[in-house]
C-alpha cells in the first residue's frame, strides 16, 4: 500500500491550464491556415480573372451562343 | 430503543422476515425494497449499508481488530475489510463491457434492412425519373451553362477550355 494521496483539489484548474493554451493556439492555427490557404488564393484568383476580362468580348460570345432573352444574336 | 438495538444485531436482511415493533401502535411490516440498499455506483461512493451483512467468525474478529490501531492490520486484512464493506472496487465497477459489439452489429443490421427497403421502394413505389435526366438533355444543359459562363473563376466554367472546346486537363 502506502500510495501517495491522489490530487483532491484543483482538478478543473489544472485541466484548463493545460488545455486552454492548446485550444487557443490550435484555433489561431486553424484561422491562419484558412486565411492563407483558402480566402487568400480565392481573392487572388478573382483579381487575376477580372484583370484580363474583356466584357464586350464575353458579352458577344454569350450573345452568339443565344443565352440572352432580350438581346438578339448578331446577324439576325 | 431496545428493539432497534436488537434489530441491528439480527442483521438488516433478517428484518424483512421479522416484524418491526414501533411503540404501542402495533406492527408494520418493512419490505425488503424499502430498506437502505447496497449498490456500486461511481456517483455514490459510500453506500448506506455494507455489502456483507452477516459476518463470519473470522470477519467478526477482523472487525474487532479494526477498532484498534490500523497500523497493526496487514495488507490482506485491509483488503478483507474493504471486501466486507464493498462488492466491487472502483476499477472493477468502471470497466467497460463488450456491449459495443452488439450495438455496432445492431446498427449495421438495421442500416442494411433500411437499404433493402429503400431499394424495394425505388423499384416498386417511385415513378419514372423526369426527362431532364436523359443524357441528351444533360448535354444541352452543360453546353448552356458553359455559354453563360457559370462560375468562371474557380468553379464550373473555369474548368472548361474555351479555345480548344474541351475540358481542361
Amino acid at each position: 500500500m502506502s500510495l501517495a494521496k491522489p490530487a483532491m483539489r484543483g482538478l478543473l484548474g489544472k485541466r484548463l491550464r493545460f488545455h486552454l493554451p492548446i485550444a487557443f493556439a490550435l484555433s489561431l492555427v486553424a484561422a491562419a491556415a484558412f486565411k492563407y490557404g483558402v480566402t487568400g488564393p480565392r481573392k487572388q484568383a478573382y483579381a487575376d480573372f477580372y484583370k484580363q476580362y474583356d466584357t464586350t468580348k464575353e458579352f458577344n460570345n454569350m450573345r452568339d451562343a443565344g443565352v440572352f432573352e432580350s438581346v438578339r444574336t448578331t446577324g439576325e | 430503543m431496545l428493539a432497534t438495538r436488537a434489530l441491528s444485531l439480527v442483521g438488516k436482511r433478517a428484518i424483512s422476515t421479522s416484524i418491526c415493533v414501533r411503540g404501542e401502535h402495533g406492527v408494520a411490516k418493512v419490505d425488503d425494497y424499502a430498506l437502505p440498499a447496497y449498490f456500486d455506483r461511481r456517483e455514490n461512493p459510500l453506500p448506506d449499508v455494507r455489502f456483507v451483512t452477516e459476518l463470519s467468525a473470522v470477519q467478526k474478529s477482523l472487525k474487532e481488530k479494526e477498532k484498534g490501531s490500523w497500523a497493526t492490520l496487514s495488507n490482506e486484512e485491509k483488503i478483507a475489510l474493504y471486501r466486507i464493506s464493498f462488492k466491487q472496487s472502483f476499477a472493477e465497477m468502471n470497466e467497460g463491457t463488450k456491449e459495443w459489439k452488439s450495438v455496432i452489429a445492431g446498427m449495421f443490421f438495421f442500416i442494411g434492412m433500411t437499404g433493402l427497403v429503400v431499394l424495394w421502394q425505388r423499384k416498386f413505389v417511385y415513378g419514372p425519373v423526369p426527362p431532364t435526366f436523359e443524357s441528351e438533355w444533360k448535354e444541352k444543359e452543360v453546353q448552356r451553362m458553359l455559354d453563360m459562363g457559370i462560375n468562371p473563376v474557380e468553379g464550373f466554367s473555369a474548368k472548361w477550355d474555351y479555345e480548344n472546346k474541351e475540358w481542361k486537363k
